[in-house]
């Protein structure tokens, strides 16, 4: 218990008293600075306790005791001391902190880019191919590079084995970068307070080992041919971010329910009314705004260009299982 | 027990003019709710003050009750997040800003100037019904179903939110008025009505901190006004100030919140500083060990304390350059309060000791501060504050100088001064119990927070993960036994009032002139101008077994 309190540096990887397993190789260096500032601290409270202590019970007015008349009342040279000894030794945890940042914040030239979008309340990771997951899959021991940016409100990008937080601000592209040193899954939490689930806006970086990624990312980017097309769908559904607005239950949320609309009478905005075929439902994919369903705002992006033929295709597949 | 028995303390002066008190000085509800008069505006702001404090602490009951398991325990989500953001915005805007200076600062203030009154006593009933109204704001936007932004009001979420922000909000814009109001009013108190002798350094320390707190009252709150306004237009009229989508700049607001909001730590921190020089010397029964640099840090935090907001953005996206500069002065501001520190520490070094509870609460308050203070070290630096923003470290780090510091020192100075105001003792051994009660329940709520948030648990969560669970029971424990102290408090207090030993003027030992004043104090608190003396000269104060207070034995 003892040596997990201190071990500050070094054989740690697996978390101890205050800190989660070091997976990056930032981590390591940030721990480090954490047990200095902590030791620094555990040394000024022992100070300003044992002294507490130690004056009450020397000084405690009691039968007998005399306390004496003159007191010092000042000693500027002792004060100057407690004034010039603290600041010196803030100095230099400001100074090691800023130089330790400046390491963790500058990415490496050529890393390896993943495109983070963050939503309320979901996190979607775009890879240089163009393939779209929930999770954040790395190789190991590489560097990579994220390009940030939020589709609504202020997110924060945290995982805590890689002591790694950013914020995802919507307007802008923040960036951040890490080395994972740990293969396996790793949590990722959003730390920005963003609404209602919030606390579930949970994903996990998992780290391949050497060659892993690669054969990872083929094998998923390709799930459209190896997977049936209403899976295949449900997938892209999912991971598109579709089920932010649309529930499978009946239940309307920013946009209507995905249940039986497949070959349900739809009415517009404009009080037209109309079956929702294969030819509606593409529609409303590509060109959302093209009719309104009566009821809603027209707030659904439009998936031109962001999506394939292909993931159109089994997307629509998808949606029908849902009416039966 | 008549009234005039209760004010015959053995003091010199200000024994009361038969029969009165500021108590029996009229009577009906009128006449305390347009009252001039400071001490029974300190008492309105006592009362309404810790009627915000008992509903704060009902909302962070129910949240630590919620978190005893992941998932459900007693609410949804949507009502996790309005309770956290009532308890935040509670506690901050109506409880710990304006606590000290509201309650005990309108009390004390002008007697310890030996004065009548503050110098504008119209402003300060003004400064009280705004914080009714803001606070009548507050409640019309619980009424409304609350607000779900956090008490930070953080944009675009704010903007876009459907929560009653507008009402919370602009509740907030109305208490900065009577929080400004109030910090007017010192300045000129302090600067006007101090008697002939009470030069600048020979005023007491708990004078020198709210004058630094008056200042960035004064400077500071404004901001907090005008950005909460923009806010208000931008959700009412879609002018884009804030958000994107309106081509407005969300990180914006960011600066403008803590350009206030960092400041305003200080309006709460200063004034429990200054009651903690206070406690400190009175109970060690010796001056002050280093005045003039403890007065010197007050207006050094008040001046470094704005330019250190952008340490709440390291992670943001500020550039490196902003972030190494804020890092840099937000080391520096942690200086002035090292310094209190030593110096309260020094004044114990050959005193004379006693133990009452006020004193329990100073010793505390140097332990629970001290964690306060030294783990905004870890928060200040850079790379440490990359992994510990926006989690559990920064709630348990600021529970520790707002609650650990804050509160207890307001505590302490509510024990200390009960007797003055209400003229009253309370039990000192129930006193003894609640607080040593309070001291084991916060640090363990608080220690585990520290513990899980270190480990990567992020704040303002509804349901975590499973191995953090341990953590939050504890927590929770904490809490309640919080709770438990709270009550026993409210209890020996309010039966002081009836049953309670009549206070002598000066029960401690202080040598302060409110100590000179009866107790309660009479309506005009001194009947001629009180002779000044140095306010930490303790020599010569000796107990009077007779009544329990101390006097001042005749210069031989
Ligand atoms: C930001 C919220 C949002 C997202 C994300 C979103 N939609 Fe929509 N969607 C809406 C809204 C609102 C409507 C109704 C208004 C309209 O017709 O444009 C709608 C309408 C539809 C309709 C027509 C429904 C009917 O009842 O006629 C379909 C089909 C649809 N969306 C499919 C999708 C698919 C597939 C995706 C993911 C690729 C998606 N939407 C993503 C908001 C969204
Ligand atoms: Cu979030
Ligand atoms: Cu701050």
């Amino acid at each position: 218990m003892f040596e997990r309190l201190i071990a500050g540096a070094g054989g740690a990887s697996d978390g101890n008293v205050w800190m989660p397993p070091q997976s990056s190789t930032a981590a390591p260096a940030v721990d480090r600075l954490f047990y200095f500032i902590f030791w620094i601290s555990a040394f000024f409270f022992a100070l300003i306790v044992i002294l507490a202590i130690v004056f009450v019970i020397r000084y405690r007015k009691r039968a007998g005791r005399v306390a004496p008349v003159e007191v010092p009342t000042h000693n500027t040279p002792l004060e100057i001391a407690w004034t010039v000894i603290p600041l010196l030794i803030v100095f230099v945890i400001f100074y090691l902190g800023f130089k330790i940042f400046l390491d963790v914040v500058t990415p490496p030239k050529n890393a390896y880019e993943v495109q983070v979008t963050a939503q309320r309340w979901k996190w979607m990771f775009t890879y240089p191919n163009g393939h779209v997951d929930e999770n954040l899959h790395v190789p190991l021991d590489t560097p990579v590079l994220l390009v940030m940016t939020s589709e609504d409100v202020i997110h924060s990008f945290f995982v805590p084995d890689f002591r790694l937080k950013r914020d995802i601000v919507p307007g802008r592209y923040n960036k951040t970068w890490f080395r994972a040193t740990q293969e396996g899954a790793h949590d990722l939490m959003c730390a920005e307070y963003c609404g209602t689930s919030h606390s579930t806006m949970l994903a996990q970086v998992v780290v391949h080992p050497p060659g892993g990624f690669e054969k990872w990312l083929a094998e998923a980017s390709n799930f459209l041919a190896k997977l049936p097309p209403a899976e295949a769908g449900a997938q892209v559904f999912r991971t598109r971010g579709c089920a932010q607005c649309h529930s499978l239950d009946g239940k309307a949320n920013v946009g209507p329910t995905m249940q039986a609309v497949f070959g349900s009478s739809v009415s517009t905005r404009d009080g037209k009314r109309l079956v929702a075929d294969e030819n509606y439902i593409r529609e409303s994919i590509i060109d959302p705004q093209a009719r309104i369903v009566a009821g809603f705002d027209p707030v659904m992006p439009t998936y031109k260009g962001r999506l394939k033929d292909e993931e159109i295709t089994v997307l629509i597949a998808y949606i029908k299982t849902l009416s039966n | 027990m008549s009234d005039a028995a209760v004010g015959s303390g053995g003091a010199v002066l200000g024994t009361p003019p038969a029969g009165g008190n500021y108590l029996s000085h009229g009577h009906g509800l009128a006449s305390w709710l347009f009252t001039l008069d400071h001490k029974r505006i300190g008492v309105l702001y006592l009362i309404s003050i810790l009627i915000s404090f008992f509903l704060g602490g009902v909302f962070a009951m129910l949240i630590r009750t919620e978190l005893l398991t992941p998932g459900r325990t007693l609410m949804g989500p949507d009502t996790y997040n309005r309770m956290f953001t009532l308890h935040g915005a509670i506690m901050i805007f109506l409880f710990i800003i304006p606590g000290v200076p509201g309650a005990l600062g309108n009390f004390i203030l002008p007697i310890m100037l030996g004065a009548k009154d503050v110098a504008f006593p119209k402003l300060n009933l003004a400064s009280w019904w705004l914080y009714v109204i803001g606070s009548l704001f507050a409640i019309l936007s619980m009424v409304l179903g609350g607000a779900d932004t956090g008490w930070t009001f953080y944009t675009p979420y704010s903007v876009d939110s459907t929560s009653s922000v507008t009402a919370l909000t602009f509740g907030a814009f109305i208490l900065g008025f009577s929080s400004i109001f109030t910090g007017l009013n010192f300045i000129v108190t302090i600067h006007k009505l101090r008697p002939k002798g009470m030069t600048w350094f020979k005023m007491p320390l708990f004078l020198w901190s709210l004058y630094a707190t008056a200042i960035i009252q004064i400077l500071a709150t404004p901001v907090l006004g005008i950005t909460l306004l923009l806010l208000i237009v931008e959700r009412a009229f879609g002018v884009g100030i804030f958000d994107p989508a309106l081509g407005g700049d969300p990180v914006l607001f960011q600066h403008f919140f803590w350009f206030y909001s960092h400041p305003a730590v200080y309006i709460m921190i200063l004034p429990a500083m200054g009651i903690m020089s206070e406690l400190i010397s009175t109970f060690s029964h010796r001056t002050i060990f280093g005045y003039r640099f403890i007065a010197y840090s007050s207006i050094a935090i008040a001046v470094i304390s704005f330019l250190v907001w952008g340490h709440h953005m390291f992670v943001s996206g500020q550039s490196n350059l902003a972030n190494m500069v804020f890092s840099f002065l937000t080391f520096l501001v942690a200086i002035p309060s090292a310094i209190k520190v030593f110096n309260w520490l020094a004044t114990m070094y050959k005193g004379s000791i006693t133990l009452e509870t006020p004193m329990i609460y100073a010793l505390m308050f140097l332990a629970l501060f001290g964690i306060g203070g030294l783990t905004g070290l870890f928060l200040g630096a850079l790379a440490t504050d990359v992994h510990l923003s926006d989690t559990y470290f920064i709630v348990a780090h600021f529970h520790y100088t707002m609650m650990g510091g804050v509160v207890i020192a307001f505590l302490g100075g509510l024990h200390y001064w009960w007797p003055k105001m209400f003229g009253r003792m309370y039990s000192e051994r129930w006193g003894q119990i609640a607080a040593w009660l309070l001291f084991v329940g916060f640090n363990l709520t608080f220690i585990s927070q520290f513990l899980m948030g270190s480990k990567g648990m992020p704040r303002r969560y509804y349901t975590y993960l499973e191995r953090f669970q341990p953590y939050h029971e504890a927590s929770t424990i904490g809490g309640y036994i919080m709770a438990v102290a709270f009550i026993i408090m409210a209890v020996y207090l309010v039966d002081s009032l009836r049953r309670g030993r009549p206070a002598p003027a000066n029960p401690w030992g202080s040598a302060t002139l409110e100590w000179v004043c009866a107790s309660p104090p009479p309506h005009d608190n001194f009947a001629t101008t009180p002779q000044f003396t140095d306010p930490y000269d303790m020599r010569g104060l000796e107990l009077d077994p007779k009544t329990g207070g101390y006097v001042r034995r005749a210069e031989a």
